[in-house]
């Protein structure tokens, strides 16, 4: 029991740790690649390719003053970015992150916590966490704050029905909610993936994780061009970087979610361990987020509601009335 | 361990819940309301029942999400609001009542001993089998009727939203509903 709690411990700080230093290294390869695309050059005056850049942000982040506007609700504006970061980081305590493997003779299943509803409980945290801008928001006297957070009740109630009925599928196919599950359905190799069986499902699942962790082609919470910085108007330091790593490690999450769900996991890809498969699936969503806030347009919170709720939750649902039929055959 | 995990829990809910009741700040009232929702769903973990926990956080996150939005149309946020009593009857009323509900809450443990539960969990399924096993047999009449009620709330809502659902008010400028409402009446 001892044993149990101290693994626990270690392994929720060395994901603390890792996933924020990571969250770090985030902002740099955002900024690379999205210059890569734009054929611009991104940070290279710091150190060697700019990669010296994020230490000096972490610097300026860390020494910046934390302001707190006059009028604002104190203890609620400083609460706000603790929810956005501290959600992120126990919706990724359900996550399996790689294969277990053996360090001095012991057992590791890098896991924190093994729910059998694993699933449904990293949804619902990452749902919770949109009350980290949501409070933001109302919680600075400022109107562009308070438009972000309507903006964040409109993306919230938008996309989360679409989340919920395009995972539904999958589930009713593997019949568990545990993320584990899911991978050891997929063990037989490549053609055993979820995503050759819910081609719709894996599509809907991106477009409403896209949502959910408000990139780009959705982040209508901080639309610089539209509402300054929306509900992150008033932070600066250390505040404003809890947002930011919250929003990075959902952006992880997601992007281990899908490859969990859809692509076959932490199982090995041929010769590929599987530990190093997961990395590189999680990368390449990364990396596609990155792509598409390149090459995409923002929408308006109207067409979003529009897209989820006429377009995407109808799709979902016939998705599930045919993998049902399907099923029951 | 579960008793220290239920007195926490317990104690944070009751506190929450009473911010919720007694503030004055709209911003104060539903963000205790919301935190006090999620730490219920902790009160299912401390049981065992994992799935409802869950649907407990996914339920209530979107519910109060919906609350903040009026809240916002309605107060503004960052300012206390000066209540006014004008219903001293329903005062004396609902105190009373709620005396009541506590003297039941206390009394309950003492003649609660012999309740068992009419099905017991079925054995050697994890939670979200056994909800499932319970939904779908001894309770799906309960259910059916549950969904029935569920989709006329979602019809009711339908028909009291759909005026002008053809029109986009964020496409459109003012003058083009205006207009076409002249053709409705026409």
């Amino acid at each position: 029991m001892d044993g149990y709690i101290i693994g626990t411990i270690i392994k929720a700080v060395l994901i603390l740790l890792i996933l924020s230093a990571l969250a770090g290294f985030g902002t740099y390869l955002e900024r690379k690649v999205l210059a890569f695309m734009q054929r611009r050059l991104g940070p290279y005056h710091v150190g060697p390719y700019g990669l010296l850049q994020i230490l000096a942000d972490g610097i300026k982040l860390f020494t910046k003053e934390d302001f707190i506007p006059a009028g604002a609700n104190r203890i609620i504006f400083m609460i706000a970015p603790a929810i956005t970061a501290a959600t992120a980081f126990i919706a990724l305590a359900a996550v399996p992150l790689l294969p277990e493997f053996t360090i001095f003779g012991i057992k590791v299943r890098p896991i924190v916590s093994d729910l059998n509803i694993g699933l449904l409980f990293v949804i619902a945290m990452m749902g919770v966490g949109l009350y980290g801008p949501l409070l933001a928001g109302m919680a600075q006297e400022n109107k562009w704050g308070l438009l972000g957070s309507a903006r964040t009740a409109v993306q919230f109630l938008s996309y989360e029905v679409v989340t919920g009925l395009s995972i539904l599928a999958p589930i009713m196919m593997v019949g568990s909610l545990s993320l584990i599950d899911f991978n050891n359905y997929q063990a037989g190799g490549i053609s055993h993936w979820i995503i050759w069986k819910q081609p719709l499902a894996f599509i809907l699942f991106l477009i409403s994780g896209y949502a959910e962790t408000n990139r780009t082609p959705f982040d209508l919470l901080e639309h610089e061009a539209e509402i300054i910085s929306g509900y992150a108007t008033e932070y600066s330091g250390l505040r404003w970087g809890m947002f930011f790593i919250g929003e990075y490690t959902n952006m992880i999450t997601i992007g281990f979610l899908a490859s969990l769900i859809f692509l076959g996991g932490f199982n090995p890809l041929g010769f590929i361990p599987g530990g190093i498969a997961i990395i590189l699936k999680v990368s390449f969503f990364f990396f596609l987020m990155l792509w598409i806030r390149a090459a995409w347009p923002h929408i308006r919170p109207d067409q979003l509601m529009w897209l989820c709720w006429k377009v995407l939750m109808p799709l979902a649902v016939l998705n599930i009335l045919i993998t049902g039929i399907v099923m029951m055959v | 361990m579960e008793a220290i995990a239920f007195y926490v829990f317990g104690i944070l809910i009751t506190a929450l819940f009473l911010v919720t009741v007694f503030s004055k700040n709209v911003l104060y009232a539903m963000s205790a309301l919301a935190a006090g929702m999620v730490l219920i769903s902790g009160l299912y973990f401390v049981l065992g029942a994992d799935f409802l926990g869950a649907v407990q956080l996914v339920v209530y996150s979107g519910a109060i999400m919906a609350l903040y939005a009026f809240g916002m149309m309605f107060f503004d946020a960052t300012r206390d609001i000066k209540e006014k009593n004008q219903a001293p009857l329903a005062v004396f009323l609902l105190s009373g009542l709620s005396a009541l509900i506590l003297v039941v809450i206390f009394a309950a443990p003492q003649i609660g001993h012999n309740v068992r539960a009419l099905l017991a969990t079925p054995k050697g399924m994890d939670n979200p089998h056994a909800i499932g096993a319970v939904l779908f047999t001894k309770y799906l009449i309960p259910f059916e009727v549950a969904a029935v009620m569920l989709l006329v709330a979602m019809i009711a809502g339908i028909v009291l939203a759909s005026k002008k659902m053809e029109v986009s008010l964020s496409e459109s400028d003012d003058y083009l509903v205006e207009e076409h409402e002249m053709k409705e009446q026409k």
